[in-house]
């Protein structure tokens, strides 16, 4: 098992660690993300999700609605007539809640940056990204690794601190 | 049909629209005022039965210039194609819309007048096609200037840290 | 009778009040940010209004600002999923604005990959039309062999969606060692796959019932709208520009052009639109074979690439097919190294314009199957 609880009594089938991390755990397990296509690095996420890639073998599925889902997959360039409903849908989002900027676009306005007058310059100028993944467009591997990290991160989280 | 002879007919039915011919581009340039009229004949004579709008181009000629319209017309009866040109002054530019001959011209034009701001006289529903409706500006115009903001977002990029 | 008619006859003409059902920018089943505005009498469509421009990524004006090989790599990321295509049409537009004159081998490497590309973005239309209507199967199964497509792609330009591989006067690199046999291999095992496909999904009871006699296009309405490509051809109009309109060395091959024949119910339905791409695949296939079996041995894929591209004044519009339809590019160049005005008539666009006048009086659950048919990609109508 790949969670790190502290003392592990496996005859009593007894386990003693910190509510922290079970809540962890069990946040990390299956941190379904937003089935939500922007642009070219939708077309990679879907093929992610494709039995090539597998990418519920890590627990990960597609979510049709934002109320079902843990984390928004910006895949794509963000323009500004998008931006107003990418804050939305991200605000319907249930806590705890996660951003991946998934390609240059997302990240920075990547090949569009420079004369992209209708062209968000980062998604993390409209809502707060926790893990960033380069590529134009990344390849479903990078996103493997980024959700990865992004399950990484969620481990090391100190939710019970946070909410006191 | 060969371009010099789909000229000499729409000279010879309309003697006073054809503003210049330029053969080696197999382009026209009609006056404005005569496109609705033009375009309808075109679309319906026999002889030249331009079906096919294939693809509506506006186009700035510098920040001095005109604003025109290029319409690319083919013929799947005859396998011929023309090129047409509309140009109109800058400061109010306005062509006859045409939606309602080929309905490829709807979204075409609807297009032109948000990236150039070209009026298309007629046309049943001109509103703003790719940009939000609070957009301000018409951003393939030649004399352009990108916003700072749009809704508080920042829309140049912020380079500060890497230059 | 179609479904609407079939509607009214058995429950009169329902008097309720309208709805106003906003659907996107985020919704699965709309392949990307499109928002439809729809107007509903009940469940039967009265108005429906296509809202695009969430993806405008400003790709004429960046056209404006850079030169002309500058502008390939943004050609991919219009419609990422023809990317290849893309690419073929804009240079061809470029060199004959220019006058050059490109090896014979560049247009056979040239004139497979297109096809390749289409057999690819196909299989994503047919998968993902699949999985509208409620199959969540084929889409695995189409993956699967676009995958393999996609696997010879990187093997020769080591990209896997967006490749800048077709470069003016030439390609960026040559076939790598045994493509050939590689790529025949793959043919072998694709061709028995259609039928795979066919028992699965085209002739599967739910799927027809879905999409047979469902948004039906008339040939005069398609025409008028400037609908092209698999759109066009289901309407039962035999028009392909490789055959219609030749460019680069489609005049060589001999391949057949699929209609819609209104196999299932009317000519124009969805599901012709479905197979004629389905038949699609299979004729790609035989240009494939045919350029693969003809691809000459020898000539350098850079001899003919231009060191500066500086075409002469003038305009041009070129057209090519696309797998969704018509694409064209309309260039005005003033001889400097940057053009002056470029414009990519998008096949999806005009597709999608279509849209409100086939899905008017449908239920609202038909929209999902008209839409899947029409194979849009946001990419591309938004720019």
């Amino acid at each position: 098992m790949d969670f790190s609880l502290v003392n592990r009594y496996d005859q009593d089938n007894v386990v003693v660690g910190k509510l922290d991390q079970l809540i962890n755990w069990a946040r990390s397990g299956s941190p379904w993300f937003f089935q939500f296509g922007l642009a070219c690095c939708a077309i990679e996420m879907i093929a992610a999700a494709q039995p090539r890639y597998d990418l519920e073998r890590f627990g990960i599925m597609p979510r049709a609605t934002p109320r079902m889902a843990d984390v928004m997959i910006v895949s794509g360039t963000v323009t500004l007539k998008m931006a107003t409903r990418l804050k939305r849908l991200y605000e319907q989002m249930a806590n705890p809640k996660y951003v991946v900027s998934m390609g240059s676009c997302a990240n920075s306005g990547g090949p569009y940056w420079q004369h992209g007058y209708h062209v968000v310059k980062g998604v993390d100028l409209v809502v707060p990204v926790d893990v960033y993944i380069p590529g134009c467009p990344p390849r479903p591997e990078a996103l493997l690794e980024g959700l990865l990290h992004l399950k990484k991160k969620i481990r090391e989280e100190t939710p019970l601190r946070k909410a006191a | 049909m060969e371009f010099p002879e789909i000229v000499k007919q729409i000279e010879a039915a309309f003697p006073e629209a054809a503003v210049s011919v330029d053969d080696t581009a197999g382009c026209i340039l009609i006056a404005s005022e005569n496109w609705l009229a033009v375009a309808e004949y075109l679309k319906t004579d026999p002889g030249t039965a331009f079906d096919a709008l294939m693809c509506l181009t506006g186009y700035d000629r510098g920040p001095e210039g005109v604003l025109g319209a290029a319409y690319n017309l083919y013929s799947m009866e005859h396998a011929h194609k023309l090129e047409v040109r509309i140009e109109t002054p800058r400061d109010d530019s306005t062509i006859p819309s045409v939606a309602h001959i080929w309905r490829t011209a709807d979204w075409h034009e609807r297009e032109v007048y948000d990236m150039f701001g070209i009026t298309f006289d007629g046309h049943p529903d001109l509103r703003r096609m790719l940009l939000p409706d609070d957009w301000e500006g018409h951003p393939l115009r030649k004399d352009y200037q990108i916003p700072d903001f749009f809704h508080g977002i920042p829309v140049p990029k912020d380079k500060r840290g890497w230059e | 009778m179609t479904t609407s008619e079939a509607i009214r006859k058995n429950f009169g003409v329902v008097e309720a009040e309208e709805m106003v059902l906003n659907m996107g920018p985020q919704h699965p089943s709309t392949h990307g940010v499109l928002r439809l505005k729809i107007r509903t009498d009940g469940e039967i469509i009265s108005h429906i209004e296509p809202h695009i421009g969430y993806l405008h990524r400003c790709f004429e004006k960046h056209c404006e600002n850079l030169t002309y090989p500058q502008v390939i790599p943004y050609t991919d990321r219009c419609d990422y999923l023809a990317s290849m295509n893309n690419n073929h049409i804009y240079v061809l537009a470029v060199e004959k604005l220019m006058g050059l004159e490109v090896p014979e081998r560049v247009e056979y490497i040239r004139v497979i990959m297109a096809e390749l590309q289409r057999i690819a973005s196909h299989l994503m239309a047919v998968g993902a039309h699949g999985l509208d209507t409620g199959g969540i199967t084929p889409i695995t199964y189409t993956f699967r062999d676009r995958e393999r497509i996609l696997d010879l792609f990187e093997y020769t330009c080591g990209a896997r969606l967006l490749y800048n591989y077709i470069w003016i006067g030439g390609v960026s690199h040559d076939l790598p060692p045994d493509f050939v046999q590689y790529a025949t291999e793959f043919l072998d095992y694709f061709e028995p796959k259609i039928v795979e496909y066919n028992r699965l999904l085209t002739y599967n009871k739910i799927f027809i019932e879905r999409s047979a006699d469902v948004g039906v296009l008339p040939a005069d309405v398609a025409v008028n709208y400037g609908a092209s490509g698999p759109v066009l051809r289901g309407s039962g109009i035999d028009w392909d520009l490789r055959r219609n309109d030749p460019y680069s060395i489609y005049d060589r091959f001999e391949f057949d052009i699929p209609i819609g024949t209104g196999e299932m119910g009317t000519v124009g339905d969805s599901w012709d639109r479905y197979f004629v791409r389905v038949r699609e695949m299979e004729e790609s296939v035989k240009i494939l074979r045919q350029a693969l079996a003809r691809l000459p041995k020898d000539g350098d894929v850079h001899a003919a690439i231009p060191k500066k591209v500086r075409p002469p004044e003038g305009a041009i519009y070129f057209r090519g097919e696309n797998p969704r339809g018509e694409l064209g590019f309309y260039i005005i160049s003033d001889g400097s190294p940057k053009p002056y005005r470029l414009k990519m008539r998008s096949p999806a666009f005009v597709n999608l314009s279509v849209f409100s006048e086939i899905a008017t009086g449908w239920m609202l659950a038909d929209i999902i199957s008209i839409l899947g048919s029409l194979d849009i990609v946001l990419g591309e109508i938004d720019r």
